[in-house]
């Protein structure tokens, strides 16, 4: 089948194009140009940098396959970047990599795929695609560590139709030996962290950049009013955060909530923190329509494990009830619901219940 | 050339024979570039391209004498001319960027309103690489100079070498930039047409060679290969101008055929003849691309940037054309090896490749 590998220069995503070629596929490898500094140089970390495009060429180049960059930095600034900062600037704690597969890699790329005559689109996640009779499902990939079902929840019948991940099924480790097998450059290349337009870690900076609103002083404030002092700007705080909170009142003290519009960074207790449930929204299902309601797994953050709960539908929302209460639980991340290995869907946590 | 890159290892500026060797080389190319130029051989000066000619031209003519010489550039030149003024600006050169109109059009009233007693040189492109628009350079280097006598008028004549004839006193420009592989000479070798009693700051600062203008040892073989390159595009000129433009016609001509809305990006009477820069109504340039290369065409969209994706073009941009329609928009180029007959052949693959696309 004629196939479109988004290749970004890592060692995935070339081991998926030369699966996809080694399988007898016609292939196009193609990196995409998301993001670029105020005078249009490339970033110089994250995965979008210009030596990551010509690891990418080069590959493309090995397997012998057409290669071009896309340039999606208009849809990626609006789908992306602005609502980052926004929700970031609203007290949130954004997950960027969701919004990039939701509004550009299985949405406009996708488009672009069919577009170019491709049936397929091939990306590197770590994630499974499979077919049964009632139409496609979403299953977590096979190493647990690298696990990436949880940012494509919003993945519905047509999307999954039309994409493969070839390496969902692998390991790690034998995603690294199938580089070295077919000699790939990448096979060793470590792997990227960091979100990609922001650069080296540092997201303050980032915002600091991107809007005023960013360096807003305020107060900081405990659990009960109580007044403990000021910061300077409420892009240093997100929700669950402990450490360099510049106040002390002789025990621990975590973020519980920012209120953007008075830029007050709220403190409590552990206890605080926990919650019992997670109301989503802008919520979609795998299978296009809502699962069976029940027991659940909900995943509430790209880095821990999925947590038992209920699942229970309200309207086009949905509300799902942890079994133990879980802390920092933050508006903005997803909340991924699972059924096993298997992605049911998943939304925006809008709020936490307690 | 070919002595030069394989046999010839003098170093131009040494002093024994094969070095003597190299120098008459060069000192030979350097002669027959003027010639056809219409300039005296020391006005010459060998680059490694058109971007350091326009580096050199532009940083070299305002960092003279005081440092803080002024520049006007026109808005749709080259980014080689565009980011030498943004690097002279950060070092505190006042610099103006004159705007076109809707054909990408530099009018010479806006050249002598932005030229003031401080402007060391005015930069606008003999013809646009993208949309290939002949801007009337001539006019605007007499505008510039009532202006201000003083200044140095510049032209990046890149483009326009092969097909349009470019001496410097036709054009009546102080400096003129070409670059070799645009007509048919090797990548990377270039040079700048320095008017005697221009006052230019080096960009390359070293040994002194090219009169102290460009230090860094001679790529002779370069220069012997561009000066060889220069002397057949002249000798070919009319034919080569004849010959694309009747394939040029009969491609867009068919092209139209299938598809009505193609726009055409540049005026009738003041293009060059090898351009055709078009805007295809509701086509990503980036998919069409990808469609051409299919089929074997290769066409570009604006200018590929370092990673090779497709920019919004700020030629356009200047041109007044809003984004979503700059991203319609690509250059076919016909180059010196193109026959009559390579239109209709040209025109026949873009319609099979938009096919059941439109």
């Amino acid at each position: 089948m004629k196939t479109l590998v988004a290749m970004s220069g890592g060692v995935d995503s070339s081991v998926a194009a030369a699966l996809m070629v080694e399988a007898g596929h016609e292939v196009i490898g193609a990196t995409l140009k998301l993001w670029q500094g105020p005078n249009g140089e490339a970033p110089s970390a994250g995965c979008c940098t210009v030596s990551d495009a010509e690891d990418a060429r080069r590959v493309a180049a090995q397997l012998d396959i057409p290669y071009y960059v896309f340039d999606y930095t208009d849809d990626f600034r609006s789908g992306v970047v602005d609502p980052f900062v926004e929700s970031y600037m609203s007290g949130q704690t954004p997950n960027p990599c969701v919004e990039c597969n939701r509004t550009v890699k299985f949405s406009r790329l996708l488009d672009q795929a069919g577009a170019l005559g491709c049936d397929l689109l091939v990306t590197g996640h770590y994630a499974q695609v499979r077919e049964d009779p009632a139409g496609w499902k979403l299953l977590r990939g096979v190493d647990p560590g690298k696990d990436q079902s949880y940012v494509l929840y919003m993945l519905g019948q047509s999307e999954l139709a039309r994409v493969r991940f070839p390496i969902g099924a692998m390991t790690k480790t034998e995603t690294r030996s199938v580089a070295a097998r077919c000699g790939l450059r990448t096979a060793t290349k470590k792997e990227s962290q960091d979100i990609c337009f922001v650069g080296v870690g540092d997201y303050r900076s980032f915002l600091d950049s991107q809007t005023e609103k960013a360096r807003a002083t305020g107060p900081i404030v405990d659990h009960d009013g109580t007044y403990l002092g000021d910061h300077d700007g409420v892009s240093g705080f997100t929700v669950g955060q402990r450490k360099g909170l510049g106040v002390s009142v002789g025990e621990a003290r975590y973020v519980t909530s920012i209120d953007s519009g008075s830029a007050t960074v709220v403190l409590g207790r552990h206890e605080d923190l926990l919650a019992s449930g997670a109301r989503l929204e802008s919520v979609s299902w795998v299978r296009n329509q809502p699962p069976s309601p029940g027991r659940v797994e909900v995943k509430i953050r790209y880095n821990s494990p999925p947590v038992p709960a209920v699942l229970e539908p309200d309207g086009p929302a949905c509300i799902v009830w942890f079994e133990d209460r879980q802390p920092s639980v933050a508006p903005g991340q997803a909340g991924v619901i699972y059924r096993g290995d298997e992605v049911l869907g998943g939304g925006t946590i809008v709020r936490a219940l307690h | 050339m070919e002595p030069f890159a394989w046999n010839s290892f003098g170093n131009s500026s040494g002093s024994h024979g094969t070095a003597r060797r190299a120098k008459n080389a060069l000192e030979e190319a350097r002669e027959r570039a003027a010639e056809l130029l219409g300039a005296r051989p020391h006005e010459i000066v060998f680059t490694s391209g058109g971007t350091e000619a326009d580096n050199l031209a532009v940083a070299g003519a305002a960092l003279a004498g005081d440092g803080r010489g002024g520049v006007v550039a026109s808005a749709v030149e080259h980014e080689a001319i565009l980011e030498s003024a943004r690097f002279v600006e950060r070092l505190g050169c006042p610099v103006t960027i004159v705007g076109v109109d809707q054909w990408g059009l530099v009018d010479p009233d806006a050249i002598s309103a932005a030229v003031d007693g401080r402007t060391a040189v005015v930069s606008v492109m003999t013809a646009n690489n993208e949309t290939g628009v002949i801007e009337p350079i001539a006019k605007l280097a007499d505008a510039a100079r009532a202006a201000n006598p003083a200044v140095a008028v510049h032209t990046d004549a890149v483009q326009a070498f092969i097909s349009e004839e470019v001496t410097v006193d036709l054009l009546r420009v102080d400096m003129l930039s070409l670059a070799a592989h645009k007509f048919g000479g090797p990548r990377g070798v270039g040079l700048l047409y320095v008017r005697d009693g221009v006052r230019l700051e080096p960009v390359l600062h070293g040994g002194g060679q090219e009169l102290g203008r460009r230090s860094g040892t001679h790529n002779v073989m370069g220069a012997v290969g561009m000066a060889t390159a220069m002397e057949a595009t002249v000798a070919d000129r009319v034919r080569f101008r004849e010959t694309v433009a009747n394939a040029r016609e009969d491609f867009e001509a068919r092209i139209k055929e299938t598809f009505a809305d193609i726009q055409i990006n540049a005026p009738r009477d003041a293009r060059l003849v090898q351009h055709t820069h078009v805007r295809i109504p509701d086509v990503r340039n980036e998919t069409a691309l990808v469609k051409f290369d299919q089929v074997g065409i290769a066409a570009s969209a604006a200018s590929a940037c370092q990673s090779g994706a497709a920019t919004v073009s700020h030629v356009l941009t200047a041109m007044g054309m809003p984004p979503d329609h700059a991203r319609q928009c690509l250059r076919f180029s016909f180059g010196w090896p193109t026959e009559v007959e390579d239109g209709a052949s040209a025109a026949a693959l873009v319609v099979k490749a938009l096919e059941g696309f439109r």
